[in-house]
């Protein structure tokens, strides 16, 4: 069997004297979206951020198309085709709307054009003069998500793309997804609202005190809804 | 004799014109110094002896190898902006996230070290250096005699600050230039080069500084406390301004020195003090600075 796009083994973290995770495994195949679920301080977010190089120190082996990135400068990380939509949203304040859409540089050929993307989020190009964070929340998180459409970057990390935004918003975010996969993307998605997670992604990690401690495909979702709520304590 | 509020118009014009050449040196000054603090967040007290020696490249071009003012103007900030880089990557980057005090040490240290070297070697009283011969000379405009050089400094400096402002805020690489001074880390895992950027952006406000110095040549002697006078003041320009901005570096520059020129006609006293007299104010009123963001 071919080796999956994206090969997480016995991934810690830390962020300066705290360990975060303790051995995440898990494994992205090309055009799939994957979901990380798991409760608040789990090790979600650190996990994306990890495979970026975001975090002080790290070790184990995250592999991508088959090559060892785990001691890599971020921006290296980014060339070789990975992007991240931060849970913060990471919307620049001193740029424009327009300036923040086409500040990542492109690293590969094969991204959306600024006409697809302006079809596909239609209010970016109503403001694109705006001042970035003068958006809505759901319109920052349009942008966000857009700007890493445009790199050519094919696997695309995104942080609790849902969070705080309302329903109508979450449903958009929902079918921006789907185009995105729909084109061949593959996407890591950290989600709380497993409700929106399971209209969009093909396989589920559980992710609990910096450790993996189980996978669902999306066939089973229904069957382990107990199991599920039980992890989640909702 | 024309007076406004009993003083003779020509001498109010003689200071605006003398304050607006200082508020040219605050502003290129302070420009450097502020985008060197927006995204290295260090507070480069280098600036005042890399200014220095920007006057003291083109009097070394001109004495050592017979190469004028004009080609100067370009070739010294290129030799100390490359300079910079080299402190910068030598230097500078040792100290990358550490507390600011530690960066006001290392380069407060380094002007030290450099004045005190140039000192040593050509003494106190510097050596002359003299104008280009086209800007020799004042030309009459009825109500008052400009001479040419001070009026070419004044055009010189604003025609800069324009384009390093234009640079900042109309160009892509400006604009990853304010991103990277907002949040460097995720500029970087964009896959922009983020210490190269941290680099260049020394290396370009050392530049300005030394374009600074080459303006600054012929106006007095070319001497190793230059700098250091100047600095000084410059950094309340900053404190003014507010850290970081850039346009709010390059208004309160030629602002200030317009504020001293009128303080020289109207309270001959106050003129050294006033500067920092208004810095007091802002501080107390608005301390991240006339143009600054709170943070």
């Amino acid at each position: 069997m071919a080796e999956p796009m994206l090969q997480v083994r016995d991934l810690h973290a830390w962020y300066g004297e705290s360990h975060i995770l303790h051995g995440i495994d898990f494994d992205v195949a090309e055009g799939e979206v994957v979901t990380l679920l798991g409760r608040n301080g789990a090790g979600k977010t650190t996990t994306l951020r990890s495979i970026m190089g975001l975090v002080s120190r790290r070790t184990g082996s995250i592999r991508y198309r088959g090559a060892e990135i785990i001691g890599e400068r971020s921006d290296l990380i980014a060339r070789r085709g990975i992007a991240l939509c931060p849970e913060e949203r990471g919307i620049f304040a001193s740029l424009s709307v327009a300036e923040n859409l086409v500040l990542p540089p492109v690293v590969a050929p094969g991204g959306l054009d600024l006409a697809t993307l302006h079809t596909l989020f239609p209010n970016l190009q109503e403001r694109s003069r705006s001042q970035g964070t003068r958006l809505s929340g759901g319109e920052q998180q349009m942008l966000a998500i857009a700007r890493i459409l445009r790199t050519g970057a094919r696997l695309l990390l995104l942080d609790e793309p849902t969070e705080g935004l309302a329903p109508v918003i979450v449903q958009q975010i929902g079918h921006t997804i789907a185009e995105i996969k729909a084109r061949g993307f593959t996407v890591l998605l950290v989600e709380q609202n497993f409700r929106f997670a399971s209209t969009v992604a093909d396989r589920y990690y559980v992710v609990e005190h910096g450790r993996v401690i189980d996978m669902i495909p999306n066939a089973q979702l229904e069957a382990n809804m107990d199991k599920l709520h039980q992890y989640l304590g909702v | 004799m024309v007076t406004i509020f009993g003083k003779p118009l020509i001498l109010l014009y003689g200071q605006l014109t003398l304050g607006l050449i200082n508020g040219a040196f605050y502003a290129l000054l302070s420009l450097g110094l502020a985008v060197i603090f927006g995204l290295l967040n260090i507070i480069n007290f280098t600036h005042g002896a890399l200014f220095m020696l920007g006057a003291f490249t083109t009097w070394a071009l001109l004495n050592y190898a017979g190469i004028g003012y004009w080609p100067s103007l370009i070739l010294a900030p290129i030799i100390i902006g490359a300079l910079g880089l080299v402190i910068e990557r030598v230097l500078i980057k040792r100290i990358a996230g550490l507390d600011h005090l530690y960066g006001l040490l290392l380069t407060f240290g380094l002007s030290l070290i450099i004045e005190g070297l140039m000192r040593n070697r050509f003494g106190s009283s510097g050596v002359p250096y003299e104008i280009p011969s086209v800007l020799q000379g004042a030309t009459n405009l009825g109500f008052m005699v400009l001479p040419r050089y001070r009026a070419w400094v004044v055009v010189a400096a604003v025609v800069m600050c324009f384009f390093t402002w234009l640079l900042i805020e109309k160009t892509r690489l400006g604009a990853t230039l304010r991103a990277a001074t907002e949040n460097a880390p995720l500029v970087q895992a964009f896959g922009v080069n983020v210490p190269r950027l941290v680099t260049l952006t020394y290396g370009g406000g050392v530049a300005l500084a030394a374009f600074a110095g080459v303006l600054a040549a012929p106006m007095n002697s070319v001497n190793p406390n230059m700098g250091s006078n100047l600095i000084v003041v410059v950094f309340a320009v900053v404190v003014i301004g507010g850290m970081g901005s850039i346009l709010g570096s390059i208004l309160t520059g030629f602002g200030l020195g317009i504020i001293e020129g009128l303080t020289k006609v109207y309270y001959p006293e106050g003129s050294a003090t006033v500067i920092f007299v208004v810095m007091a104010l802002v501080l107390l009123l608005r301390p991240a600075g006339l143009f600054g963001r709170a943070t």
